[in-house]
């Protein structure tokens, strides 16, 4: 059984040509349906065709059917163990724009799940589920943030932990500051109040996040209740200066300023018991952690190469499964015409006897032919093997 | 038999000074943590078996016994992988100190006891214990004000560095002072019982650790928040140190 891929992605195609053979799943599944044995992996980054053929043809032309061209040196197309080791790879986010990154694990999950898949891309994917879960479990690959908006939510959970409970003021009505603010509130923080110039959108965004409104006046006012703040208005002035910035005796105070021009005095840092970063120091943090992740990517690959390899000895052992059982079925019918000679003629208690010996004897012989071709086949010489037994035993007739 | 268990202490807690250094080997510092406290478990079991009263009278005896409650109280409340600066700060000077204390004869079996009656037993119990958990409180407050010193700095690799939050570790580091200061009082009742059964004065020793008893009790009842719980907790470490290692040995004597 032949495991192919063809498929492009953002290493080789460019968005435009991309976004033309990106599929939902119901049309990935759709496709993977019409090709038969197959599954196909798409998101925004690649499109991909996992068969369990070596013929690719079809699936090369429904890629260059959707793309509306030739796709010639833009595909790429891996059998068996590189293609496992692909999409091992694609599992565990290295293959992934951003190293380690979660969301690509679901996909696959997804793709999988929507696929109708024999043995072979059965056993290849719930691998590659489990390789990407391990990767995760057992590097920090996947821990470090690799946004600013999640930069700032990780740095506040450095601060005060778990973030339930915790009080968010979010100044300003901006992108940014509104996915920061989602950021935290994902990670169980509260946005108690949303300030802005205008107050309206001020309400409708604290509405979307079960906040209060106020105005960007009474900030001074509300920092004894709030532990956490974030700003991003366009504000050419700070909205916050440290001396509106009242003492902080019992909890700390984290305050993310994603703003340019800044919005928050940089002398609030300078007192006890705050702690404010800008957009430059979420940046450092971000590149910092992205330069982590590269280097866990190293462990990671380790694990997927291992994993690659369990794939290798597991495909190559299917090579001589069905010469194994031949040969056995072989030896059992020769074990059950010899016995059917002696009907009559022995008790059935001696039937008994002889039925046991000679199955016995029969496991004997086969089991080392058995053990050897299984070590022969994880290396080059399975199928040699293979065919000298098929030659040595009669066997030719049953492939 | 104590030394057949001596040295794998010795060298599981070694192995885990060492292997704290790196984030890639802490797993096995952790079980170098582990095993050894479990060896050194079994040495003081032993002692305890071959001693004709409370085998740790010594000043070396009592440093084993304190290095076994340090070890301990770091297993029980530390010991976990984001704490690995902790056992960074923790083991090696744990193992330096058990080393210190074989050299002094404080690992051996059959030793006799210079203790005459419980309340003496006791009283040094109870006080090794609160000391122990008031050196771990003061490692949770040192590893405290570096995480707040590189937060200020604004340092990149602050996340990499996979430390505990800095609020965990002032609750962690107030909740081992809350534990270990009802043993202090304890072991210093104790003491004074003693004392007045022997009708003896009190010594430097004793009035030290009565103002560590006030230092950390004001800690208790005021409850610091931030770097000020922080320094309070090591300024009462100090006490400590000077307890355990420059009066010690005129109190045993």
């Amino acid at each position: 059984m032949t495991l192919s891929l063809v498929g492009l992605s953002h290493h080789v195609a460019p968005v435009e040509l991309r976004e033309r053979v990106t599929l939902d799943i119901e049309a990935s599944a759709a496709l993977a349906a019409a090709l038969g044995d197959a599954v196909c992996l798409s998101t925004c980054n690649r499109t991909e065709l996992y068969l369990a053929t070596g013929d690719a043809a079809p699936a090369v032309k429904a890629l260059e059917a959707l793309a509306g061209r030739g796709l010639g040196t833009v595909l790429y197309r891996l059998h068996d163990d590189a293609a496992a080791l692909h999409l091992f790879r694609v599992a565990a986010g290295l293959d992934s724009l951003v190293p380690g990154e979660g969301e690509i694990l679901g996909q696959v999950r997804a793709a999988y799940e929507a696929a109708s898949t024999g043995p072979l891309l059965d056993r290849v994917f719930r691998q590659a589920l489990g390789v990407g879960k391990r990767v995760r479990t057992e590097t920090a690959i996947g821990e470090s943030p690799a946004s600013v908006s999640s930069a700032a939510a990780a740095l506040a959970a450095q601060v005060f932990g778990d973030l339930a409970g915790r009080r968010v003021l979010l100044v300003g009505a901006g992108r940014s500051g509104e996915l920061a603010a989602a950021n935290l509130a994902s990670r169980g923080a509260t946005i108690a109040y949303v300030a802005n110039r205008t107050v309206e959108t001020a309400r409708s965004l604290a509405e979307r996040f079960g906040g209060s409104a106020i105005a960007l006046g009474d900030l001074g006012a509300h920092l004894t209740d709030v532990d956490v703040v974030v700003s991003s208005t366009s504000s050419p002035e700070p909205v916050l200066l440290a001396s509106d910035v009242p003492a902080r005796r019992r909890s700390p105070l984290f305050l993310i300023d994603i703003a340019v021009p800044r919005d928050l005095d940089p002398a609030i840092h300078q007192l006890d018991g705050c702690f404010l970063y800008d957009i430059d120091d979420l940046e450092a943090v971000v590149a910092e952690t992205l330069a982590g992740r590269r280097a866990e990517a190293a462990r990671a690959e380790e694990l997927v190469a291992e994993e690659a390899e369990r794939f290798r000895s597991w495909q190559a052992a299917l090579d001589v499964v069905p010469a194994i059982a031949s040969l056995r079925a072989r030896a059992e019918e020769i074990r059950s015409a010899e016995l059917a000679k002696v009907d009559g003629r022995v008790s059935d208690d001696e039937r008994r006897t002889l039925e046991s010996v000679t199955a016995q004897i029969l496991n004997k012989l086969l089991h080392l032919p058995t053990v050897r071709m299984k070590e022969a086949a994880i290396g080059a010489d399975g199928a040699a093997y293979a065919d000298a037994v098929r030659h040595l035993f009669g066997l030719e007739e049953e492939r | 038999m104590v030394e057949a268990l001596f040295w794998p202490a010795i060298l599981a807690y070694g192995e885990a000074a060492f292997a704290y250094a790196s984030a890639r080997t802490s797993p096995a510092a952790t079980w170098g943590v582990r095993l050894g406290w479990l060896a050194q478990t079994a040495l003081l079991a032993v002692q305890a078996a071959r001693s004709d009263g409370f085998p740790w009278s010594s000043w070396a005896g009592s440093l084993n016994l304190f290095v076994w409650l340090v070890v301990g109280a770091y297993l029980i409340w530390g010991c976990r992988p984001r704490f690995r600066l902790l056992g960074l700060a923790v083991m090696p000077p744990a193992a330096i100190l058990f080393l210190v204390a074989r050299v002094g004869g404080g690992t051996h079996a059959g030793v006799r006891s210079h203790y005459g009656n419980l309340f003496l037993v006791l009283h040094v119990g109870l006080v090794l214990a609160a000391f122990a958990g008031f050196t771990l409180a003061a490692a949770l407050a040192g590893l405290y004000l570096w995480e707040e010193h590189r937060l200020k700095r604004r340092a990149a690799d602050i996340l990499r560095l996979r430390l505990p939050p800095l609020a965990m570790l002032e609750r962690l580091a107030f909740r081992t002072i809350a534990v270990s200061l009802p043993l202090l009082t304890l072991g210093l009742i104790a003491g004074i019982v003693r004392l007045r059964e022997d009708r003896g004065s009190v010594d430097a020793l004793e009035a030290l650790t009565a103002l560590t008893w006030l230092l950390y009790g004001g800690f208790v009842v005021a409850r610091p928040a931030g770097n000020r719980a922080a320094y309070f907790a090591l300024g009462g470490f100090v006490l400590v140190i000077v307890a355990r290692l420059a009066l010690a040995g005129s109190h045993f004597a």
